[in-house]
Protein backbone atom coordinates (compact mmCIF):
# COMPACT_ATOMS: atom_id res chain seq x y z
CA UNK A 1 0.00 0.00 0.00
CA UNK A 2 2.83 2.34 0.84
CA UNK A 3 3.77 3.03 -2.77
CA UNK A 4 0.33 4.52 -3.34
CA UNK A 5 0.87 7.14 -0.60
CA UNK A 6 1.61 9.96 -2.99
CA UNK A 7 -1.47 9.37 -5.10
CA UNK A 8 -3.63 8.96 -2.02
CA UNK A 9 -2.46 12.32 -0.74
CA UNK A 10 -2.72 14.32 -3.98
CA UNK A 11 -4.99 12.44 -6.43
CA UNK A 12 -7.49 10.54 -4.31
CA UNK A 13 -10.32 9.65 -6.71
CA UNK A 14 -13.00 9.59 -4.02
CA UNK A 15 -12.17 13.15 -3.01
CA UNK A 16 -11.90 14.35 -6.59
CA UNK A 17 -15.45 13.14 -7.11
CA UNK A 18 -16.70 14.64 -3.86
CA UNK A 19 -15.15 18.11 -4.26
CA UNK A 20 -15.47 18.53 -8.02
CA UNK A 21 -18.73 20.53 -7.70
CA UNK A 22 -17.21 22.85 -5.09
CA UNK A 23 -14.17 23.57 -7.25
CA UNK A 24 -16.43 24.22 -10.25
CA UNK A 25 -18.44 26.65 -8.16
CA UNK A 26 -15.19 28.36 -7.21
CA UNK A 27 -14.24 28.55 -10.87
CA UNK A 28 -17.55 30.25 -11.69
CA UNK A 29 -16.97 32.83 -8.94
CA UNK A 30 -13.39 33.44 -10.09
CA UNK A 31 -14.53 33.91 -13.70
CA UNK A 32 -17.36 36.26 -12.71
CA UNK A 33 -15.14 38.49 -10.58
CA UNK A 34 -12.36 38.39 -13.18
CA UNK A 35 -14.70 39.56 -15.95
CA UNK A 36 -16.15 42.32 -13.77
CA UNK A 37 -12.64 43.50 -12.83
CA UNK A 38 -11.40 43.48 -16.43
CA UNK A 39 -14.42 45.44 -17.62
CA UNK A 40 -14.46 48.16 -14.98
CA UNK A 41 -10.67 48.32 -14.57
CA UNK A 42 -9.84 48.83 -18.24
CA UNK A 43 -12.75 51.23 -18.81
CA UNK A 44 -11.89 53.37 -15.81
CA UNK A 45 -8.21 53.36 -16.84
CA UNK A 46 -9.13 54.54 -20.34
CA UNK A 47 -11.44 57.26 -19.00
CA UNK A 48 -8.70 58.52 -16.68
CA UNK A 49 -6.14 58.59 -19.50
CA UNK A 50 -8.59 60.54 -21.67
CA UNK A 51 -9.30 62.95 -18.80
CA UNK A 52 -5.56 63.42 -18.42
CA UNK A 53 -5.17 64.31 -22.10
CA UNK A 54 -7.12 67.54 -21.52
CA UNK A 55 -4.06 68.59 -19.52
CA UNK A 56 -5.91 70.45 -16.79
CA UNK A 57 -3.21 70.71 -14.12
CA UNK A 58 -5.10 69.85 -10.90
CA UNK A 59 -7.03 67.02 -12.60
CA UNK A 60 -3.85 65.49 -14.04
CA UNK A 61 -2.12 65.76 -10.68
CA UNK A 62 -4.96 63.88 -8.98
CA UNK A 63 -4.91 61.16 -11.64
CA UNK A 64 -1.14 60.73 -11.28
CA UNK A 65 -1.51 60.55 -7.51
CA UNK A 66 -4.18 57.87 -7.83
CA UNK A 67 -2.19 55.86 -10.37
CA UNK A 68 1.02 56.03 -8.33
CA UNK A 69 -0.66 55.01 -5.09
CA UNK A 70 -2.47 52.03 -6.53
CA UNK A 71 0.65 50.89 -8.36
CA UNK A 72 2.85 51.17 -5.27
CA UNK A 73 0.58 49.51 -2.71
CA UNK A 74 0.40 45.70 -2.50
CA UNK A 75 -3.13 44.59 -3.49
CA UNK A 76 -3.47 42.44 -0.36
CA UNK A 77 -2.84 45.52 1.81
CA UNK A 78 -5.61 47.33 -0.08
CA UNK A 79 -7.97 44.37 0.22
CA UNK A 80 -7.52 44.18 4.00
CA UNK A 81 -7.65 47.96 4.38
CA UNK A 82 -10.94 48.25 2.52
CA UNK A 83 -12.44 45.09 4.00
CA UNK A 84 -11.74 46.01 7.63
CA UNK A 85 -11.76 49.77 7.15
CA UNK A 86 -15.04 50.47 5.36
CA UNK A 87 -17.30 49.08 8.13
CA UNK A 88 -15.55 51.50 10.49
CA UNK A 89 -16.64 54.30 8.19
CA UNK A 90 -20.21 52.99 8.25
CA UNK A 91 -20.06 51.37 4.79
CA UNK A 92 -20.82 47.67 4.55
CA UNK A 93 -19.83 45.84 1.39
CA UNK A 94 -19.93 42.07 0.84
CA UNK A 95 -16.45 40.55 0.48
CA UNK A 96 -16.76 39.86 -3.25
CA UNK A 97 -17.62 43.53 -3.84
CA UNK A 98 -14.53 44.57 -1.85
CA UNK A 99 -12.35 42.30 -4.00
CA UNK A 100 -13.94 43.62 -7.20
CA UNK A 101 -13.55 47.24 -6.11
CA UNK A 102 -9.89 46.93 -5.08
CA UNK A 103 -8.76 44.93 -8.10
CA UNK A 104 -10.65 47.26 -10.46
CA UNK A 105 -8.91 50.29 -8.99
CA UNK A 106 -5.50 48.59 -9.19
CA UNK A 107 -6.08 47.55 -12.81
CA UNK A 108 -7.38 51.06 -13.64
CA UNK A 109 -4.21 52.60 -12.20
CA UNK A 110 -1.93 50.43 -14.34
CA UNK A 111 -4.12 50.83 -17.45
CA UNK A 112 -4.22 54.61 -17.07
CA UNK A 113 -0.40 54.71 -17.16
CA UNK A 114 -0.23 52.39 -20.19
CA UNK A 115 -2.96 54.23 -22.15
CA UNK A 116 -1.36 57.57 -21.30
CA UNK A 117 2.02 56.33 -22.57
CA UNK A 118 0.23 55.21 -25.75
CA UNK A 119 -1.41 58.62 -26.23
CA UNK A 120 1.95 60.35 -25.66
CA UNK A 121 3.61 58.13 -28.25
CA UNK A 122 1.46 59.59 -31.05
CA UNK A 123 3.44 62.34 -32.75
CA UNK A 124 2.38 65.93 -32.25
CA UNK A 125 2.00 66.38 -36.01
CA UNK A 126 -0.95 64.00 -35.97
CA UNK A 127 -2.78 66.23 -33.51
CA UNK A 128 -1.95 69.36 -35.48
CA UNK A 129 -2.91 67.85 -38.83
CA UNK A 130 -6.23 66.56 -37.49
CA UNK A 131 -7.09 69.82 -35.75
CA UNK A 132 -6.25 71.83 -38.88
CA UNK A 133 -8.79 69.83 -40.89
CA UNK A 134 -11.41 71.21 -38.53
CA UNK A 135 -11.80 68.23 -36.19
CA UNK A 136 -12.54 69.17 -32.60
CA UNK A 137 -10.23 68.11 -29.75
CA UNK A 138 -12.49 65.19 -28.84
CA UNK A 139 -12.93 64.04 -32.45
CA UNK A 140 -9.15 64.14 -32.94
CA UNK A 141 -8.73 62.04 -29.83
CA UNK A 142 -11.41 59.48 -30.77
CA UNK A 143 -10.84 59.18 -34.51
CA UNK A 144 -7.12 59.87 -34.93
CA UNK A 145 -5.10 59.46 -31.74
CA UNK A 146 -6.82 56.67 -29.79
CA UNK A 147 -7.12 54.18 -32.67
CA UNK A 148 -3.35 54.36 -33.17
CA UNK A 149 -2.47 54.58 -29.49
CA UNK A 150 -4.68 51.70 -28.37
CA UNK A 151 -3.08 49.30 -30.85
CA UNK A 152 0.32 49.84 -29.20
CA UNK A 153 -1.09 49.22 -25.75
CA UNK A 154 -2.62 45.81 -26.45
CA UNK A 155 0.32 43.63 -25.27
CA UNK A 156 1.12 45.50 -22.03
CA UNK A 157 -2.59 45.83 -21.17
CA UNK A 158 -3.10 42.10 -21.74
CA UNK A 159 -0.15 41.13 -19.56
CA UNK A 160 -1.17 43.47 -16.77
CA UNK A 161 -4.77 42.28 -16.95
CA UNK A 162 -3.69 38.64 -16.63
CA UNK A 163 -1.49 39.47 -13.63
CA UNK A 164 -4.28 41.33 -11.87
CA UNK A 165 -7.09 38.87 -12.57
CA UNK A 166 -4.87 36.18 -10.99
CA UNK A 167 -5.06 38.29 -7.84
CA UNK A 168 -8.68 37.16 -7.46
CA UNK A 169 -7.03 34.40 -5.38
CA UNK A 170 -6.42 37.06 -2.71
CA UNK A 171 -10.18 37.00 -2.12
CA UNK A 172 -9.74 33.81 -0.10
CA UNK A 173 -8.22 35.88 2.72
CA UNK A 174 -11.51 37.76 3.19
CA UNK A 175 -13.69 34.72 2.50
CA UNK A 176 -14.72 35.14 -1.14
CA UNK A 177 -15.75 31.66 -2.31
CA UNK A 178 -13.40 31.51 -5.32
CA UNK A 179 -11.25 28.54 -6.37
CA UNK A 180 -8.54 28.82 -3.73
CA UNK A 181 -11.09 29.34 -0.98
CA UNK A 182 -13.08 26.25 -2.01
CA UNK A 183 -9.85 24.25 -2.25
CA UNK A 184 -8.46 25.21 1.17
CA UNK A 185 -11.85 24.66 2.81
CA UNK A 186 -12.13 21.21 1.24
CA UNK A 187 -8.54 20.47 2.21
CA UNK A 188 -9.14 21.19 5.88
CA UNK A 189 -12.39 19.17 5.87
CA UNK A 190 -10.86 16.14 4.17
CA UNK A 191 -7.38 16.31 5.71
CA UNK A 192 -5.98 15.59 2.28
CA UNK A 193 -4.06 17.60 -0.32
CA UNK A 194 -6.19 16.43 -3.26
CA UNK A 195 -8.49 19.52 -3.22
CA UNK A 196 -5.41 21.79 -3.29
CA UNK A 197 -4.16 19.91 -6.34
CA UNK A 198 -7.60 20.30 -7.93
CA UNK A 199 -7.55 24.03 -7.19
CA UNK A 200 -4.11 24.44 -8.75
CA UNK A 201 -5.23 22.48 -11.82
CA UNK A 202 -8.37 24.65 -12.09
CA UNK A 203 -6.19 27.78 -12.21
CA UNK A 204 -3.89 26.24 -14.82
CA UNK A 205 -6.89 25.25 -16.96
CA UNK A 206 -8.26 28.80 -16.68
CA UNK A 207 -5.08 30.77 -17.17
CA UNK A 208 -2.77 28.74 -19.46
CA UNK A 209 -4.90 29.66 -22.51
CA UNK A 210 -4.88 33.30 -21.41
CA UNK A 211 -1.10 33.32 -20.90
CA UNK A 212 -0.59 31.65 -24.29
CA UNK A 213 -2.93 34.20 -25.87
CA UNK A 214 -0.90 37.01 -24.29
CA UNK A 215 2.27 35.52 -25.74
CA UNK A 216 0.63 35.36 -29.18
CA UNK A 217 -0.53 39.00 -28.99
CA UNK A 218 2.91 40.10 -27.93
CA UNK A 219 4.67 38.59 -30.96
CA UNK A 220 1.93 39.67 -33.34
CA UNK A 221 1.78 43.31 -32.29
CA UNK A 222 5.54 43.59 -31.85
CA UNK A 223 5.93 42.48 -35.45
CA UNK A 224 3.43 45.06 -36.71
CA UNK A 225 5.14 47.89 -34.93
CA UNK A 226 8.56 47.09 -36.43
CA UNK B 1 -15.55 62.97 10.53
CA UNK B 2 -13.96 62.78 13.96
CA UNK B 3 -14.92 59.11 14.23
CA UNK B 4 -13.35 58.33 10.87
CA UNK B 5 -10.11 60.05 11.87
CA UNK B 6 -10.14 57.99 15.08
CA UNK B 7 -10.58 54.78 13.10
CA UNK B 8 -8.04 55.41 10.35
CA UNK B 9 -5.52 57.99 11.58
CA UNK B 10 -5.36 57.36 15.30
CA UNK B 11 -1.87 58.63 16.10
CA UNK B 12 -1.80 57.09 19.58
CA UNK B 13 -2.50 53.64 18.19
CA UNK B 14 -0.07 54.16 15.32
CA UNK B 15 2.63 55.07 17.80
CA UNK B 16 1.93 51.94 19.83
CA UNK B 17 1.94 49.74 16.73
CA UNK B 18 5.05 51.26 15.18
CA UNK B 19 7.69 49.07 16.94
CA UNK B 20 5.81 45.92 15.88
CA UNK B 21 5.49 47.20 12.33
CA UNK B 22 9.18 48.01 12.20
CA UNK B 23 10.11 44.43 13.12
CA UNK B 24 7.71 43.39 10.38
CA UNK B 25 9.41 45.77 7.97
CA UNK B 26 12.75 44.14 8.83
CA UNK B 27 11.31 40.75 7.86
CA UNK B 28 9.91 42.20 4.64
CA UNK B 29 13.32 43.62 3.73
CA UNK B 30 15.05 40.32 4.60
CA UNK B 31 12.51 38.50 2.42
CA UNK B 32 13.18 40.86 -0.48
CA UNK B 33 16.94 40.45 -0.09
CA UNK B 34 16.45 36.70 -0.46
CA UNK B 35 13.66 36.59 -3.04
CA UNK B 36 14.85 39.21 -5.55
CA UNK B 37 18.38 37.83 -6.13
CA UNK B 38 16.99 34.27 -6.22
CA UNK B 39 14.42 35.33 -8.83
CA UNK B 40 16.98 37.25 -10.89
CA UNK B 41 19.32 34.24 -10.95
CA UNK B 42 16.54 31.72 -11.57
CA UNK B 43 15.09 33.93 -14.29
CA UNK B 44 18.40 34.03 -16.12
CA UNK B 45 18.57 30.25 -15.90
CA UNK B 46 15.00 29.92 -17.24
CA UNK B 47 15.79 32.35 -20.07
CA UNK B 48 18.96 30.52 -21.11
CA UNK B 49 17.22 27.14 -20.96
CA UNK B 50 14.37 28.49 -23.10
CA UNK B 51 16.97 29.31 -25.77
CA UNK B 52 18.78 25.98 -25.55
CA UNK B 53 19.72 24.22 -28.78
CA UNK B 54 18.03 21.05 -27.50
CA UNK B 55 14.35 21.22 -28.44
CA UNK B 56 13.27 19.17 -25.40
CA UNK B 57 15.02 21.53 -22.96
CA UNK B 58 13.64 24.55 -24.77
CA UNK B 59 10.08 23.29 -24.59
CA UNK B 60 10.38 22.19 -20.98
CA UNK B 61 11.58 25.68 -20.03
CA UNK B 62 8.76 27.40 -21.93
CA UNK B 63 6.11 25.10 -20.47
CA UNK B 64 7.58 25.71 -17.00
CA UNK B 65 7.54 29.48 -17.47
CA UNK B 66 3.93 29.49 -18.72
CA UNK B 67 2.81 27.10 -15.99
CA UNK B 68 4.21 29.19 -13.16
CA UNK B 69 2.89 32.38 -14.73
CA UNK B 70 -0.59 30.84 -14.92
CA UNK B 71 -0.79 29.80 -11.26
CA UNK B 72 -1.47 32.72 -8.89
CA UNK B 73 1.44 33.11 -6.46
CA UNK B 74 -0.86 32.75 -3.46
CA UNK B 75 -2.09 29.39 -4.78
CA UNK B 76 1.50 28.25 -5.27
CA UNK B 77 2.44 29.41 -1.78
CA UNK B 78 -0.47 27.63 -0.10
CA UNK B 79 0.19 24.53 -2.17
CA UNK B 80 3.82 24.46 -1.02
CA UNK B 81 3.01 25.35 2.58
CA UNK B 82 -0.02 23.16 3.26
CA UNK B 83 0.27 20.63 0.42
CA UNK B 84 3.87 19.45 0.78
CA UNK B 85 3.39 18.16 4.36
CA UNK B 86 1.17 15.47 2.79
CA UNK B 87 4.20 14.34 0.80
CA UNK B 88 6.24 14.13 3.99
CA UNK B 89 8.00 17.51 3.66
CA UNK B 90 7.10 20.14 6.23
CA UNK B 91 8.53 23.50 5.15
CA UNK B 92 8.82 26.46 7.52
CA UNK B 93 6.89 29.57 6.41
CA UNK B 94 10.17 31.13 5.30
CA UNK B 95 11.18 28.06 3.26
CA UNK B 96 7.70 27.81 1.70
CA UNK B 97 7.83 31.47 0.67
CA UNK B 98 11.34 30.98 -0.73
CA UNK B 99 10.30 28.01 -2.89
CA UNK B 100 6.99 29.48 -4.11
CA UNK B 101 8.51 32.88 -4.85
CA UNK B 102 11.49 31.33 -6.58
CA UNK B 103 9.23 29.47 -9.04
CA UNK B 104 6.89 32.43 -9.60
CA UNK B 105 9.37 35.31 -9.86
CA UNK B 106 11.93 33.30 -11.86
CA UNK B 107 9.38 32.68 -14.58
CA UNK B 108 8.48 36.38 -14.77
CA UNK B 109 12.11 37.53 -14.74
CA UNK B 110 12.85 34.73 -17.24
CA UNK B 111 10.37 36.14 -19.76
CA UNK B 112 11.90 39.60 -19.37
CA UNK B 113 15.47 38.36 -19.88
CA UNK B 114 14.29 36.36 -22.88
CA UNK B 115 12.79 39.44 -24.52
CA UNK B 116 16.05 41.27 -23.78
CA UNK B 117 18.27 38.59 -25.26
CA UNK B 118 16.04 38.36 -28.33
CA UNK B 119 16.33 42.11 -28.84
CA UNK B 120 20.06 41.71 -29.54
CA UNK B 121 20.77 41.11 -33.23
CA UNK B 122 22.38 37.88 -34.38
CA UNK B 123 25.18 39.99 -35.88
CA UNK B 124 26.41 40.77 -32.38
CA UNK B 125 26.80 37.06 -31.72
CA UNK B 126 28.60 36.47 -35.01
CA UNK B 127 30.93 39.41 -34.51
CA UNK B 128 31.80 38.46 -30.93
CA UNK B 129 32.32 34.81 -31.80
CA UNK B 130 34.55 35.69 -34.76
CA UNK B 131 36.88 37.61 -32.47
CA UNK B 132 37.49 34.32 -30.66
CA UNK B 133 35.13 34.73 -27.67
CA UNK B 134 33.45 31.53 -26.48
CA UNK B 135 29.66 31.27 -26.32
CA UNK B 136 29.55 31.97 -22.59
CA UNK B 137 31.97 34.89 -22.94
CA UNK B 138 29.83 36.35 -25.73
CA UNK B 139 26.79 36.01 -23.52
CA UNK B 140 28.42 37.50 -20.45
CA UNK B 141 30.38 40.37 -22.01
CA UNK B 142 28.49 41.26 -25.18
CA UNK B 143 24.87 40.14 -25.20
CA UNK B 144 23.68 40.31 -21.57
CA UNK B 145 24.98 43.84 -20.81
CA UNK B 146 23.02 45.18 -23.80
CA UNK B 147 20.01 42.94 -23.20
CA UNK B 148 19.67 44.04 -19.57
CA UNK B 149 19.92 47.68 -20.63
CA UNK B 150 17.10 47.21 -23.11
CA UNK B 151 14.73 45.65 -20.58
CA UNK B 152 15.81 47.64 -17.53
CA UNK B 153 12.39 49.30 -17.01
CA UNK B 154 10.71 45.89 -17.05
CA UNK B 155 13.26 44.43 -14.63
CA UNK B 156 12.77 47.31 -12.18
CA UNK B 157 8.99 47.23 -12.54
CA UNK B 158 8.92 43.48 -11.92
CA UNK B 159 11.08 44.00 -8.84
CA UNK B 160 8.44 46.41 -7.50
CA UNK B 161 5.87 43.67 -8.10
CA UNK B 162 8.02 41.16 -6.20
CA UNK B 163 8.41 43.49 -3.23
CA UNK B 164 4.63 44.03 -3.20
CA UNK B 165 4.13 40.29 -3.49
CA UNK B 166 6.02 39.61 -0.25
CA UNK B 167 2.85 40.82 1.51
CA UNK B 168 1.16 37.49 0.72
CA UNK B 169 3.67 35.78 3.03
CA UNK B 170 1.34 37.05 5.80
CA UNK B 171 -1.14 34.34 4.76
CA UNK B 172 1.26 31.60 5.94
CA UNK B 173 1.90 33.54 9.18
CA UNK B 174 5.34 34.83 8.28
CA UNK B 175 5.56 37.94 10.49
CA UNK B 176 6.35 40.50 7.79
CA UNK B 177 5.00 44.06 7.54
CA UNK B 178 1.41 43.26 6.57
CA UNK B 179 1.14 40.39 9.07
CA UNK B 180 2.35 42.64 11.90
CA UNK B 181 -0.06 45.38 10.88
CA UNK B 182 -3.00 43.00 10.70
CA UNK B 183 -2.09 41.59 14.11
CA UNK B 184 -2.03 45.11 15.55
CA UNK B 185 -5.38 45.76 13.88
CA UNK B 186 -7.04 42.72 15.42
CA UNK B 187 -5.67 43.58 18.87
CA UNK B 188 -6.70 47.26 18.78
CA UNK B 189 -9.94 46.87 16.76
CA UNK B 190 -8.73 49.86 14.77
CA UNK B 191 -7.73 50.31 11.12
CA UNK B 192 -4.88 52.73 11.83
CA UNK B 193 -2.12 50.07 11.91
CA UNK B 194 -3.11 48.97 8.39
CA UNK B 195 -3.05 52.60 7.25
CA UNK B 196 0.41 52.94 8.79
CA UNK B 197 1.59 49.81 6.97
CA UNK B 198 0.22 51.21 3.70
CA UNK B 199 2.14 54.44 4.34
CA UNK B 200 5.35 52.46 4.93
CA UNK B 201 4.85 50.53 1.67
CA UNK B 202 4.22 53.83 -0.12
CA UNK B 203 7.36 55.37 1.36
CA UNK B 204 9.33 52.35 0.20
CA UNK B 205 7.88 51.90 -3.29
CA UNK B 206 6.58 55.25 -4.50
CA UNK B 207 10.04 56.52 -5.52
CA UNK B 208 10.64 53.30 -7.44
CA UNK B 209 7.26 53.54 -9.21
CA UNK B 210 8.18 57.09 -10.28
CA UNK B 211 11.57 55.82 -11.46
CA UNK B 212 9.87 53.12 -13.56
CA UNK B 213 7.61 55.71 -15.22
CA UNK B 214 10.65 57.84 -16.05
CA UNK B 215 12.69 54.91 -17.35
CA UNK B 216 9.77 53.82 -19.53
CA UNK B 217 9.32 57.28 -20.97
CA UNK B 218 13.05 57.55 -21.69
CA UNK B 219 13.05 54.21 -23.50
CA UNK B 220 10.01 55.27 -25.57
CA UNK B 221 11.64 58.40 -26.96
Amino acid sequence: MHQFGFFDAFFKWQLIERYFPAIMKGMAVTIEIAFAVVLTGILLGLLLAIARSFRVRPVSALIVLFADMFRALPPLVLVLLVYFGLPNAGIYLPSFAVLWLVLSLVLAAFCEEIFWAGILSIAKGQWEAARSTGLSFLSTLTYVVLPQALRLTVPPITNRTIAITKNTALGTVIGVGEILNQATTAQSFSGNATPLMMGAIAYVVLFIPVVAFGRFLETRFAWRRA
Amino acid sequence: MEAIAQQFFNLAIMERALPLLLTGLKQTILLCLMVVPLGLAGGLLFALLSRSSLAAVRWAAIVGIDFFRAVPPLVLLIFVYSGLPFAGVRPSPFAAVAVAFFLNTSSYYGEIYRAGIESIGIGQWDAARSTGLTVSQTLAYVVLPQAVRNVLPDLVSNTVEVVKLTSIASVVALPELLYSADMARSVTFNTSPLVLAALIYLLLLWPVVRLVSRLERRMAT
